[in-house]
């Protein structure tokens, strides 16, 4: 089997967020990067597939610019075999994203493509399912569960208050949930076989975007709590200030 | 792969790191938030060691990392695995311990001072967790000056004979293999100071855990009695020759101490501005003090200025240079900054600065025991004495 990850690099979640000077996009200075945490449930399952099968070739692309490559080296050094980054300048948005991942992936004979259900830095959801679009793939989202038998996928996703079970046949691509797996942690052989893995980088023109970033803020600082009084005698003038001043009533 | 700790960085260390060295330590970081720290306080409290940890720290290659791959090792250069040691020891000077011991102090003699057909049976056995060593160089009576041990190694027509005890041995109830130091001519000669393998299932060989313990309660500590222990001619690490043999072991020990002080250090430090942050006392946070910003910012200086020493000191190393007198300076200066923010810590957290629920009282209570072992404080004062002044003042 032959399965292709597909991997961003973004901010820590843990990483102390501060917007840059051109109110766009943020500081990267000081912030670590990490590979996107959802990623890291499509690499282990592209090892786990890999491993259970005995053979095939798992492969991590991802867009980018050079620091990337550390990402990509993240995914090599727990186990995935090549590496493709696909070099650019600056951010784009996901649909230009999509496009230039499916035309490098194309042709290649991969039987299943992996994403994270969302890259945590823009919550988009957008790039696995318009990949897929652009290949002409059947697309499961947000794959908790996932069996494949005899080129059928059988994919569990998490529904509000159930669970949705799809099946389409491979090749197929899916994006991952929390749940699907516990991603490993590279072993030290592993970081250092990293550096010796191929890595290829590939200069990408990307086409115009259609949307534009016009500012980033940070949520407001959350105010001070307020303790209004204990016990029943504090109902009445916690109704008043939910409704008069939070007005949420 | 992301930990909710963040270490200490004010001077940009980690530019002066390569990529390879920043993805070993955050590797590490992330195993010990997610697999230590959820059970050393009860550990430290039933006084266990969490033996159900050695087979993921073998998975992962933290046993003799920076050891050639040949012999199933990792193959790292100093920095990095430095920097696995100040990890381990954020959690918990025990596991730090437990991991030096198996990989500075038993897999080092054997490669260092072994045959090849030594290394070829025991470094990969040693490195995988199958087999876990121990070090007994320390006995009742020779701590400081371990020149003088009495315990003896006689050779037979077709091996050797080993009488002696040994005492303070991190690892040797669980030890399926110690290396003993032992004389092999006149109980004076301490060139006649040999290194065996001993495994542990020898008639003759056994070992009981020190009991009673109020430091490092989250590794075992034994006494190891050897009587009559036959061992085959091939028990004898060939090219170990004298004292100065076991303390070339203490030297690469020592050396990941130094790191594992920074790592103690860090995590005090980082309890105690969390803690100082919310903890509000007189209506405002306790570290909107100046009494508790003197303490912070003591504790961050400090720590910034061992990064840097320490630093240096494995880049020495890597080039093979590093003296062993280098390596006493930085021992003797982390483990005693780190006692200091420890107990600085505990203090900033008041009452639950006593609890087993934060860290800053269990590092604190063992960095005692480093300031002790492998050259007291007082011991690498003295190396760097006679360093200084040319006159040795020992005895
Ligand atoms: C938890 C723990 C684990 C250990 N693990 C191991 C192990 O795995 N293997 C092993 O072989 N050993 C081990 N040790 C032993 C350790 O290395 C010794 O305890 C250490 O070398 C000190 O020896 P001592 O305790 O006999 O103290 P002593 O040598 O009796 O020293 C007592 C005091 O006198 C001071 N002193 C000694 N000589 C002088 C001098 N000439 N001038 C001035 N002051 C002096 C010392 O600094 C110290 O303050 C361990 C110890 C502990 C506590």
């Amino acid at each position: 089997m032959k399965i292709a990850v597909c991997l961003k690099r973004v901010p820590d979640t843990t990483a102390k967020i501060v917007v840059g000077g051109d109110g766009k996009s943020i500081d990267e200075a000081g912030v670590k990067f990490v590979p996107n945490p959802f990623d890291e449930y499509a690499i282990e399952e592209a090892l786990a597939l890999k491993e259970k099968a005995g053979a095939g070739e798992t492969v991590v692309y991802s867009l980018g610019g050079d620091s990337s490559q550390e990402t990509i080296r993240t995914a090599l050094a727990m186990g995935i075999d090549r590496g493709v980054l696909l070099k650019t300048e600056g951010s784009a948005d996901g649909l230009v994203v999509a496009r230039a991942l499916a035309d490098a992936m194309e042709g290649e004979g991969f039987d299943l493509i992996l994403f994270g259900k969302l890259a945590v830095d823009d919550n988009n959801y957008q790039v696995g399912p318009m990949t897929a679009e652009f290949l002409g793939l059947p697309c499961v989202t947000t794959v908790a569960h996932l069996s494949i038998e005899d080129g059928a996928v059988t994919a569990e996703r998490e529904i509000e208050g159930g669970v949705e079970v799809s099946t389409c046949r491979l090749p197929a691509v899916l994006t991952c949930d929390k749940g699907l797996n516990e991603p490993r942690l590279p072993k030290l052989k592993g970081i250092m076989a990293a550096k010796k893995k191929p890595l290829d980088v590939k200069p990408v023109e990307l086409a115009a975007g259609s949307i534009e970033v016009l500012g980033l803020e940070l949520p407001p600082a959350r105010s001070e709590g307020k303790i209004v009084g204990e016990g029943p005698d504090a109902v009445p003038e916690l109704i008043n200030l939910l409704r008069n001043e939070a007005k949420v009533l | 792969m992301s930990s909710t700790f963040s270490g200490v960085d004010f001077y940009n260390f980690d530019s002066l790191l390569s990529e390879e060295e920043r993805a070993v330590r955050d590797m590490v970081r992330t195993w010990v938030d997610e697999n230590l720290m959820p059970i050393i306080g009860q550990c430290y409290i039933e006084g266990r060691f969490p033996k159900e940890l050695i087979p993921q720290m073998a998975e992962l290659g933290f046993y003799g990392a920076n050891l050639p791959e040949e012999y199933g090792c990792a193959g790292l250069n100093n920095v990095a695995y430095g920097l696995i040691m100040q990890e381990l020891e954020r959690g918990d000077s025990g596991i730090r311990s437990f991991a030096s011991v198996q990989g500075a102090l038993v897999m080092y003699p054997i490669h260092a001072f072994g045959s090849e057909e030594q290394r070829t049976t025991w470094l990969p056995r040693l490195a995988s967790g199958e087999d876990i060593g121990c070090f007994g160089l320390t006995e009742p009576d020779f701590g400081s000056n371990p020149a003088g041990l009495i315990t003896t190694a006689k050779e037979t027509d077709d091996g050797w004979v080993l009488n002696g005890t040994k005492m303070w041995i991190t690892n040797g109830s669980q030890a399926t293999v110690a290396i003993v130091w032992a004389k092999t001519g006149d109980i004076d000669d301490s060139s006649s100071i040999r290194g065996f393998i001993v495994p542990t299932g020898t008639p003759g060989f056994t070992s009981k855990d020190q009991k009673g313990k109020l430091s490092l309660r989250a590794s075992d500590t034994s006494e190891l009695h050897l009587e009559d222990v036959h061992l085959p001619q091939d028990a004898l690490l060939p090219d170990s020759d004298g004292i100065k043999s076991p303390l070339m072991c203490l030297t690469q020990a020592r050396y990941g101490i130094a790191w594992g002080g920074i790592g103690a250090a860090m995590a005090c430090y980082d309890e105690a501005v969390s803690y100082g942050l919310n903890r509000i006392m007189f209506d405002k946070p306790i570290a909107h003090t100046q009494i508790q910003q003197v303490r912070l910012a003591d504790m961050l200086t400090e720590i910034v200025k061992a990064q840097f020493l320490t630093l240096q000191l494995g880049r020495l190393k890597d080039i093979g240079t590093m003296t062993p007198e280098q390596v006493s300076l930085a021992k003797r200066n982390n483990v005693n900054m780190a006692c200091d923010i420890a107990r600085e810590a505990r203090r900033l957290l008041g009452a639950n600065g006593i609890l087993a629920e934060y860290h800053s009282m269990r590092h604190m209570a063992n960095l005692e025991s480093v300031y002790t072992y492998e050259g007291t404080h007082d011991m690498h004062s003295l190396i760097l004495g006679l360093a200084i002044t040319g006159k040795q003042a020992f005895r």
